[in-house]
């Protein structure tokens, strides 16, 4: 076992998922720890963004598609009948590959969700975005031009931008989907630095290409290919002596 | 188990470049263990000072090798067993060129003890060069075969020189508590004695390395049992 067994925030048991006939994974069992940062990587088409999207929910939105097994968030199937969706996104945020601020200012950027949830009050709003900013980072870039639109901000401040919008809804998990593939270095740097101060409170799910992006963030690392969880292992081992020949293969370039 | 190609095939490539940079290496180090030897056994001064000049080339490779292996760092990134060979490679490289300065030490006691009577005939420092020459060529075939089992014997090969050394010491003792006139040669064979028990160290340091890059795990500083090393 690779995991702390009481570290556990959110696992998934036997987990089948299916496009229509399509089955995108196969019997995906996997454990992630609190404050933690784990990393999904494979090739393209290997189930990994469609595994992070289980664990929030998002694969509701497409027709047609169907999950096998349950998905315990604290315990709790997630798939379950009466668990509203909706709930269980605000408590597993989500920051996706390219940048997508709304087309309004940078202070309701933040606010827009908290609002919808019922934070009203000019102090608490104004709390909450500073707070939210400042653990992205982006509170000193932006702090005089909070009323400016968001879609002036460089890309690399827009996806932090996304990370204090995910964060003002006070999740318990991050997901990101390839949250720098759209950036440059520097940008990148940034985003990484984040996610280090960023576990300290949150669970962090990373989905990424950058393979030396994984090896840089993150504590654990699952490989996947064909659907499949092909190894499930602590970072440094999988990127110095992997248990499995295909992850090797994979990660030294000796793939397809 | 066959291997897959990298995808990038000037990476695979340079990779094989280094491999077949550390066997010259191997060879020109063996090389010159057996023609400092040769210049001990032959008498032939001429050939010992022809070792200590080829060391040069010896220590160009090195350094050529090991830039190789940063460049290699710095543009490729490499992981899992590529970064184990990578590290290896530029560890190998430096016991490798450590031995031959070793090979050297020893052509320049044969110009000295080449100048006097021969002390005693040479019987154990032969068969010690001929183990450790032996020992590094063993285990450059296993880091190009990545063999675990032939890098082990190895290993316990060195135990074998580290007795000879041990009783090369102790019959030279002897001879010097004899005759004091023997102490200055004495001394130069003890000596080369130890660069041949040195050598065999490296050639060991090569096939830890081998079993590190093979397993991912680290026997260095773990030493096989030998019963009668410390007879």
């Amino acid at each position: 076992m690779v995991n702390q067994e009481d570290r556990i925030i959110i696992r998934t048991e036997n987990v089948n998922f299916y496009y229509g006939e399509f089955q995108a994974l196969t019997d995906v069992s996997m454990a992630f720890e609190t404050n933690r940062v784990t990393a999904l990587i494979g090739p393209s088409g290997c189930g990994k963004s469609t595994l992070l999207r289980l664990l929030n929910r998002m694969n509701d939105l497409i027709d047609g598609c169907r999950v096998e097994g349950r998905i315990l968030f604290e315990g709790r199937n997630i798939y379950e009948p009466d668990v509203d969706p909706v709930e269980v996104r605000r408590r597993i945020g989500m920051v996706f590959q390219k940048p997508n601020p709304f087309p309004k200012s940078i202070f309701n950027n933040i606010t827009y969700g908290p609002r919808l949830a019922g934070v009203s009050g000019k102090a608490d709003l104004e709390a909450l975005v500073e707070r939210s900013l400042r653990q992205a980072v982006l509170w000193d870039e932006v702090k005089d031009i909070l009323g400016q639109s968001a879609m002036m901000l460089s890309g690399g401040q827009q996806q932090r931008l996304c990370i204090a919008r995910a964060l003002a809804m006070k999740p318990d998990i991050l997901l990101m989907d390839e949250p720098t593939s759209a950036l440059d270095p520097i940008s990148t740097a940034k985003i990484e630095e984040l996610i280090e101060e960023l576990k300290k409170t949150y669970t962090i799910i990373i989905v990424t290409h950058n393979m030396q992006q994984a090896a840089r963030v993150s504590d654990f690392t699952g490989f996947f290919y064909l659907g499949k969880m092909i190894e499930f292992n602590v970072t440094e081992k999988i990127f110095t002596k992997p248990d499995m020949k295909q992850t090797e293969d994979y990660i030294t370039g000796r793939f397809g | 188990m066959e291997e897959k190609r990298h995808t990038s095939s000037h990476y695979e490539r340079e990779l094989q470049e280094v491999k077949e940079g550390l066997l010259y290496l191997g060879a020109l180090t063996e090389k010159a263990i057996e023609q400092a030897m040769g210049s001990l056994l032959e008498r032939d001064s001429a050939l010992a000072r022809r070792v200590i000049a080829e060391d040069e080339r010896i220590d160009t490779l090195d350094m050529e090798l090991e830039e190789r292996c940063i460049k290699l760092l710095a543009l490729r990134q490499p992981a899992a067993r590529d970064l184990r060979f990578i590290t290896t490679a530029i560890k190998i490289n430096g016991h490798l060129e450590r031995i031959g300065d070793m090979a050297v030490n020893i052509a320049q006691k044969a110009i000295a003890l080449n100048d006097e009577p021969q002390l005693k005939p040479y019987i154990d420092l032969p068969r010690m060069a001929e183990i450790t020459r032996g020992m590094i060529q063993k285990s450059l075939d296993a880091l190009v075969r990545d063999d675990c089992a032939l890098a082990n014997e190895v290993r316990q090969e060195e135990n074998t020189v580290d007795c000879l050394n041990d009783q090369i010491f102790r019959e030279l003792l002897t001879f010097m508590m004899e005759d004091p006139r023997t102490i200055h040669r004495a001394l130069l064979i003890m000596q080369i004695s130890k660069n041949l028990e040195r050598i065999a160290d490296h050639a060991k340091g090569v096939a830890d390395m081998v079993i590190y890059m093979v397993t991912g795990h680290s026997v260095r500083h773990q030493y096989p049992e030998c019963p009668d090393r410390n007879a």
